[in-house]
Formats: C-alpha cells, sequence, structure tokens
C-alpha cells in the first residue's frame, strides 16, 4: 500500500504548477515568441512552400493537412523541452527540487507539477499555432473542442516521457540521444507531413505503436488512412504511455534524489 | 529535562564500501542549540540529510519528534524549517514571491501567507526588498531570506547545514543574531559549521565529528576544559624548527601544524616573555578554544578536509 502511495501526488503538486507558471509569467513575451516561431515557420514554410507542389493530400490542400500534424509535433515538442531543459536545470542547476522536497511535497507531487506544467506548454503554444492556423482556414472554430484537449493529453504523456530522460540525465549532452532516437524520428515518420499509410507496412508497424501517431490521428481524424482510427484506442495508447511514464519518472527522479 | 525532539541511535550510513556516518548516538532536546562540528567530509550534510528524510539510513534507530524517520513524510516535514548549505532560492523570483511560493508548498491559505511573510521579511531586515528580484541580492542577504523561507510554516525545528559559510565577517554577525533570536523564542535550533567561532557562540552543546565518527560531546566550554589547557600560544617566525621546539618544550606540551608550534599551559605569559626575546619570532598567547579540541582529537585542524 505505501508502495503505491508514493506514487499518488498529493493537491501540492497544484503549487508546484503554480511556481511554475509564476517563473514563466516573468519572462512569457520571449518565452512564447521563442516556442511558437519555430512551428508558424514549419507552417507557413512547409504549407505554402512545400504546399505548391504537393497541391493536396486526400481532399485537403497541404496547408491544412499539414497544420494538424504541426499542432501534434508542437505538442510533443513544447512538452519534451519543458520537462528536459526546464526540469533538468530545475533539478540540478538551481536545486529547486530539493528545495522542495524540504517541505510537506514529495517526489510525485514534483514530477507530477513538472509534466502538467510541461503539458500547460504544450497548451500555451498549441492554442497560438491553433489561432493562427485558424485565420489561414486550416481549422474550424469548432475544432478546437478537441483540438486542445487532445494537445493537452499529448502534452502530459510527452512531458512524462521526457521527465524519465531528465532523471537518468547525467547531463545536458545526453538529451540529444532522446532527440536522435526518439522524437526526431516521430516527428518525421508518425504522419505530421505525409500520411503514414504511405510507409513501408515494416515502418508502419513500428510507428503505430508510436504516440506521436496517435496524436497525429486524433487531431487529423479525416485525413490518417490509419487502420485502426479508432478514437478509444488513441486515447488508450496516448494514456498508457502518459501513466506508465509518470511512474517510471517518480521512481527514477526518486532514485536520484533520495540517496 | 526538556522533551527529546531527535533521537539517533547507531545511526549508520554507507555508500558502496564508504562508511559516511559510522554508528553513531545523540538526542536533541527542545529549546536547545545542538551543533554539528566538524571538518568538510566529516558525515555532518549526510546526518542532516538523513533527519530531515532526503536520505534513508543504513542502520541504527532515527526519529524525529517522534516519529521514526522514513523518507518523503509530510508530517515530519511540515515540522521542520530546513537551510541547506547551498542557497536553492527561486532567482528569477522576487524576495516576496520565493516566501509565497513556499507558504504555498506548506499549503497556508492566503490570509496567513500574507501575515507571515510580512514577519519574516521583517525579521530578516528585508522588509523594504520585498520586490527585489533574488539574484540581486548580496549573499548574506540571500542567506537571511533562506532562513526566513525555512519559517514559513512556524516550525518547532530548524535544521541549518553551514549558515554562514562563504559570508563576510558582518554578514555573519547578522545571521547569528537571527538565530539567537529564534532560540529566544523557544524554536530548537540544529546547525552544522567548521567555525569553531559560530559553533561556541550559537550552540548549547556540540558533537565532534570526524570521519563519521563522534569524538566528544558536550558544552563548548566543558569540552574545551576537558581536552586542553586553558591557555594556548600560537608561536612562528623565521627561527628554525629547533629554536622553536625548544621553547615549545617550556609550556609542556606543544604540537605543530604547518609554519605554527601550539604551545599548551596553564601560565605562558613567561613563556611569551622568553619567545619575544628571540629575534624573528613572533607570536600570541589566548585562551583555548574548540579549535585546539579539535586538534587535540584528530591530529588536524578543521579547515583540512578527510
Amino acid at each position: 500500500m505505501r508502495v503505491i502511495r508514493g506514487f499518488i501526488p498529493s493537491r501540492g503538486s497544484v503549487q508546484v504548477w503554480r511556481r511554475h507558471f509564476l517563473v514563466w509569467k516573468k519572462n512569457a513575451v520571449a518565452s512564447l515568441a521563442g516556442s511558437l516561431g519555430e512551428p508558424l515557420l514549419y507552417l507557413l514554410g512547409l504549407g505554402y512552400g512545400l504546399g505548391r507542389f504537393v497541391g493536396a493530400i486526400g481532399d485537403k490542400n497541404y496547408m491544412v493537412y499539414v497544420a494538424s500534424g504541426i499542432l501534434a509535433a508542437n505538442s510533443m515538442n513544447s512538452a519534451t523541452f519543458e520537462a528536459i531543459y526546464g526540469g533538468f536545470t530545475r533539478m540540478t542547476r538551481q536545486n529547486t527540487f530539493h528545495a522542495m522536497l524540504a517541505t510537506p511535497l514529495t517526489v510525485a507531487d514534483v514530477v507530477a507539477g513538472e509534466i502538467a506544467w510541461a503539458a500547460t506548454r504544450s497548451l500555451i503554444s498549441g492554442t497560438a499555432i491553433f489561432l493562427v492556423g485558424w485565420s489561414l482556414g486550416a481549422f474550424s472554430l469548432g475544432s478546437v473542442l478537441v483540438a486542445l484537449p487532445v494537445v493537452v493529453l499529448a502534452g502530459l504523456a510527452f512531458g512524462a516521457m521526457a521527465m524519465v530522460v531528465t532523471a537518468i540525465s547525467p547531463s545536458y549532452d545526453f538529451f540529444l540521444y532522446y532527440f536522435t532516437l526518439v522524437t526526431t524520428p516521430m516527428f518525421l515518420f508518425c504522419g505530421v507531413f505525409y500520411p503514414v499509410a504511405s510507409l513501408p507496412i515494416l515502418v508502419q508497424a513500428f510507428v503505430a505503436v508510436m504516440p506521436l501517431t496517435h496524436v497525429v490521428a486524433l487531431l487529423r481524424p479525416e485525413a490518417s488512412g490509419f487502420v485502426f482510427a479508432e478514437v478509444g484506442v488513441h486515447l488508450a495508447v496516448i494514456g498508457v504511455y502518459a501513466v506508465a511514464s509518470f511512474i517510471a519518472a517518480v521512481a527514477l527522479v526518486r532514485r536520484r534524489i533520495i540517496v | 529535562m526538556q522533551p527529546t525532539i531527535i533521537f539517533a541511535s547507531n545511526l549508520t550510513k554507507r555508500y558502496g564500501e564508504r562508511v559516511v556516518v559510522d554508528g553513531i548516538d545523540f538526542e536533541v532536546r527542545q529549546g536547545e542549540c545542538f551543533g554539528f562540528l566538524g571538518p568538510n567530509g566529516a558525515g555532518k550534510s549526510t546526518i542532516m540529510r538523513m533527519i530531515i528524510g532526503l536520505t534513508p539510513r543504513d542502520g541504527g534507530k532515527l526519529s524525529v519528534l517522534g516519529r521514526n524517520v522514513v523518507p518523503e513524510d509530510p508530517a515530519i516535514a511540515a515540522q521542520l524549517g530546513i537551510v541547506p548549505q547551498e542557497n536553492n532560492l527561486d532567482t528569477d523570483l522576487e524576495v516576496g514571491e520565493n516566501l509565497e511560493v513556499y507558504c504555498r508548498y506548506f499549503g497556508l491559505t492566503a490570509k496567513v501567507r500574507e501575515e507571515r511573510i510580512e514577519q519574516l521579511l521583517q525579521f530578516a531586515q528585508l522588509s523594504d526588498r520585498r520586490h527585489t528580484p533574488v539574484h540581486t541580492l548580496s549573499g548574506g542577504m540571500m542567506r537571511r531570506l533562506v532562513i526566513a523561507r525555512s519559517l514559513v510554516a512556524q516550525p518547532k525545528m530548524v535544521i541549518l547545514d553551514e549558515p554562514t559559510t562563504g559570508l563576510d565577517p558582518q554578514a555573519r554577525h547578522l545571521i547569528w543574531q537571527r538565530l539567537a533570536k529564534l532560540k529566544e523564542n523557544g524554536i530548537t535550533l540544529l546547525l552544522t559549521t567548521h567555525y569553531m567561532e559560530e559553533a561556541a557562540r550559537l550552540c548549547d552543546r556540540l558533537l565532534i565529528l570526524d570521519q563519521g565518527r563522534i569524538l566528544d560531546q558536550g558544552s563548548p566550554e566543558t569540552l574545551v576544559r576537558r581536552h586542553v589547557e586553558p591557555e594556548v600560544l600560537e608561536v612562528w617566525g623565521r627561527e628554525g624548527d629547533r629554536g622553536l621546539a625548544e621553547l615549545g618544550t617550556l609550556g609542556g606540551r606543544w604540537e605543530r601544524v604547518g609554519d605554527t608550534f601550539y604551545v599548551y599551559g596553564f601560565q605562558l605569559e613567561s613563556v611569551r616573555q622568553r619567545v619575544l626575546e628571540r629575534e624573528g619570532c613572533s607570536c600570541l598567547l589566548r585562551p583555548a578554544n574548540l579549535e585546539d579540541v579539535f586538534l587535540r582529537l584528530t591530529g588536524h585542524d578543521l579547515g583540512e578536509g578527510s
């Protein structure tokens, strides 16, 4: 029983999240510009540039097609960067985790707060991308009700995965492995820029277990052409990644700090 | 007698083969200031971390405020104030915001928070700095803020790991003043230090630690009386070692650390006179202190790591 309790965050995790939000607010403008620049450049560069040659995928012109992919990819990248660079800095250089653990907060609270904050970063930049995409005609206003909750769920899963990496990293250099081996392949092969169905069948099988594939599928239901286009399955896969990674992250951060 | 706040028996911590805390026993009583004096690497910080539940023990008993210590126990954490060796303030935030955030970690309500922050800023003499970003504060101010932060939940005991290391004398005195104030208010203080003066000034009782073992414990005066003669003559100078050693024997027991001879005795004024007659010799006659106790017990001085 006690073991299980060690993985259940308390209400204190909300205060961890609040602390991150308070710090972020201080540099909100610079942070927004930084985190929005890249996805917007992708959206415009590929949507207009590549879109001119591709024309349309299925019945959607390429701008519309790629916008949902960029929204999905951004939910991965925003949460990952926050949990990796922000989380690692707080855990090591700034000793923020230690300061928190000197209070009634537990490791589960600290990790849950980190992940919730990472998902919030996905939501913040996702909202901005959605607005730009909407103004370009890529999203209908009504789809916001699906899009943003999916972005938050994806942010939780990718934030939790990144926290696992943060917990085991000896230094900042280590993150490059994760980017090269995990997030960049997902960015390129999980249906952000083209349908997964166009990949060789073996690769498709591999891609089917990657969380980003399911985020893309949820954000772009009509065009995915994915075999099991079942909403429940997509949600379940993302959910499993989120929960399993959270448990691993709590255990690993605990092993690192409580020594 | 005051009730026991911390009870440790045969407390042990190993990292691999290395024994960092080697079966130590001690008790801290309510309202006292209890010090751990020892060089870097003596095991002081590890003991502090064990008490606050950030380091699990490998053996022995440890209870804090009547509770058996297990890692991450909110019930213990809620009653302790902790001042870590390294400041871990939120440097991007303002002074007041740092306290605010910490109050929230302890689950304090808005009304209590506001009251507490005002009060603590005053205590730390930072009232006019409430909206100053932390990264612009001086070292002494940051330290005072960390101490204020440890007090947000009105703890029964405050644990300070080297509260004044790296501060200039003036800033150090200001911290000592604040800590004396806490003691006056009945708060139990537990501190580690490798400053003899700090230990002598603040601590009611001391535990002298070297390489994870207790060498002795007691009040600063008792320890000095128990282990060294009342007077110490420090002698240094250009004279050959042999000459100095010869002089040393006049007073009785002597020891040499670096290029300084420490002569211990009861009435050393006459020895001092004779030293001064020698050209190229300087000396200082002073009462014995904890530094001498430490040197006596370990054979090396406090500044050296072990």
